[in-house]
């Protein structure tokens, strides 16, 4: 399979990245699992499990469902500090391009900020992405957050 | 005229007579003591765990990782035998070993390429016999330089069930002696000899005093009103049958729950955030299935002082290796496992349920938050304490949860061993 996209699919997927970030630091948890269809996955998985073969995810989603129970622990049950996220995610790289699927990566880094506190660097990693196009756009059949960092700095209660 | 109020920096801890039922914050403030801690607790006559046999299943497979806050090395020699021995090298002292896990067949450091077998024996040093030059040897060691005077310092070991223990202190009791029947019970029921198969690690850094980790698992007072989240999906119920036992010095305990199975919200619980209409949107998190080694209850969590804490939660099992790293902090590495009769499914399943758990879990990151926030109260003001009074102030064994038994029982150990007067000798 052939990894060119046309100009216009490119933008289309650039402003799916930038909507998710967005959403995500926005902390608008319901417009984040409206990006992915109903039969997605999400994964946040050191990389060390990833490249070893080892199937633990720290964050481990088969379904929107899930991802709404996350948004209502989120909102509801976990306790938690209160935080800003901001993410920081580097250029596309297409690895397969067909019609209607399309896989492709991206570097991210995230930055914590605690109130009173000083913003530090929360996580880092590379986003490998399986999208789909359905009628309401691009959406994410798949999304695995594939992070280098070695220490959770204490917990991850929002979705990288 | 009015006595001076002390100072909000005591020199030690002040207890309350001779009871633990008010912790001092200053058992969780000192550089000092936290030494003494690890010098009596990690270094001298307990076990800590290193890991489980699964991760090294090969000849040559080794697994790097920490006995308190020494970095030692789990490996598996070329008969198969399991060794452990500290990543310190017997010539200038460092940690050679960079890489947390592998396989070799001996390990040199790369320094001045000293290397050893891989039971830590030393086999050779460059040089040795010095280097011939215009007829005559330059330099070399002394003649009476012995090999195996400068090995690695080897650990004593003891495997159970798949699961690794070291200790620096070769005069350490047995396992099984120390652990104590009534833990070794719950200890066997989860490692009954099975094959584990590793599904993988979490890692955090958690900071907090080491010990909040063992006192958050042995505190059955909080799941129902901090995990929130238990509640709300019907996983803690008033209703569980629970006991919690304890090894004969109170240092290792088990939490054992049984889930029950009847009734509407308000029989059952008496915490507000139970809302029996509430449904997962996918409940496969909790798709639940009653294996035949539970004997019965649904959870059992064990905590073995100093260094891990042994979860079985429903279907999701895993340990928890607790790293002090300072007296204010600690990595946390989980490691996740199966059984090597479990079928697709139930991998599966345990992964699902995994999503409870770790760093990012839906009931275990509040832990980690809330470790972090009291360690904030301790260091501003160490001359204060806190209270651990639900259920009384004795320490024994209950067959109910609403009790803060098993943390003054750590605290009962804690002072005997740490109120004795200076210990000389231990071990290397």
């Amino acid at each position: 399979m052939k990894a060119a996209i046309d100009p216009q699919t490119w933008l289309e997927l650039t402003q799916l990245q930038a909507t998710y970030a967005a959403v995500v630091d926005a902390a608008d948890w319901d417009a984040w699992y409206g990006l992915f269809v109903d039969d997605c996955i999400y994964k946040l998985i050191p990389r060390e499990n990833h490249e070893r073969g080892l199937p633990l995810a720290t964050m481990d989603f088969e379904s929107k469902g899930m991802l709404k129970d996350r948004a209502y622990a989120i909102r509801e049950t976990l306790f938690h500090d209160p935080y800003y996220q901001r993410h920081v995610v580097g250029a596309l790289r297409v690895l397969e391009a067909g019609p209607e699927r399309i896989v492709c990566e991206s570097n991210y880094a995230v930055f914590r900020t605690k109130l009173s506190e000083l913003t530090t660097v929360f996580n880092v990693g590379r986003y490998l992405d399986t999208v789909v196009r359905t009628d309401d756009g691009w959406k994410f059949a798949a999304k695995l957050c594939i992070y280098d960092s070695e220490m959770i700095p204490n917990s991850i209660i929002y979705p990288v | 005229m009015a006595a001076l109020s002390p100072s909000v920096f005591p020199d030690s801890p002040q207890w309350d007579g001779a009871g633990t039922s008010k912790i001092p914050f200053a058992v969780y403030t000192s550089d000092e003591l936290h030494r003494r801690e690890l010098d009596r607790f990690f270094y001298r006559k307990h076990w800590s765990y290193v890991g489980l046999e699964a991760e090294i299943p090969h000849p040559g497979d080794f697994k790097r990782t920490v006995v308190g806050e020494r970095s030692v090395l789990l490996v598996r020699d070329k008969q198969g035998t399991i060794h452990v021995v500290e990543n310190v090298c017997a010539h200038r002292g460092m940690q050679f070993c960079r890489e947390r896990h592998g396989n070799r067949s001996e390990f040199t450091c790369p320094y001045h390429q000293w290397s050893y077998t891989l039971s830590g024996d030393l086999q050779g040093v460059p040089f040795r016999r010095g280097v011939r030059q215009d007829g005559k040897v330059n330099g070399g060691m002394p003649a009476d330089f012995d090999l195996k005077q400068n090995g690695l310092t080897q650990l004593k070991v003891a495997c159970r069930g798949g699961v690794v223990f070291a200790s620096f202190d070769h005069d350490v009791e047995p396992l099984e002696d120390f652990m104590g029947p009534a833990i070794l019970h719950y200890f066997d029921r989860l490692f009954d000899g099975r094959k584990l198969k590793i599904l993988g690690y979490n890692r955090q850094r958690i900071p907090g005093n080491w010990k909040l980790m063992q006192e958050n698992i042995k505190d059955p007072y909080h799941p129902g009103l901090l995990h929130t989240w238990f509640v709300t999906f019907g996983l803690w119920r008033a209703d569980n049958k629970s006991e919690l036992k304890m090894d004969r010095h109170h240092r290792h305990a088990a939490m054992i729950s049984t889930r029950g199975q009847s009734g509407k919200a308000e029989q059952v619980t008496q915490v507000s955030s139970f809302k029996e209409s509430m449904q997962l949107q996918d409940d496969r998190f909790l798709d639940i299935v009653p294996e035949a080694w539970w004997g019965g209850p649904s959870a059992v969590m064990t905590t073995l002082f100093p260094s891990v804490i042994l979860q079985q939660q429903v279907n999701s099992v895993s340990t928890r290796h607790i790293q002090p790293d300072g007296h204010g902090a600690f990595n946390f590495e989980w490691t996740h496992f199966g059984f090597e009769d479990d079928d697709a499914a139930m991998t599966k399943r345990r992964l699902r349920q995994a999503n409870l758990f770790g760093p990012a879990g839906f009931v275990s990151a509040d832990d980690g938050e809330v470790i972090e926030f009291s360690q904030r109260g301790f260091d501003s003001k160490p001359v204060h304490r806190a209270v651990a009074e639900l259920g009384g102030r004795e320490v024994g064994d209950t067959d109910h949860m609403v009790t803060e038994t098993l943390i003054r029982g750590m605290y009962r150990y804690w002072r005997e061993v740490m109120e004795k007067d200076d210990e000389t000798g231990g071990a290397a």
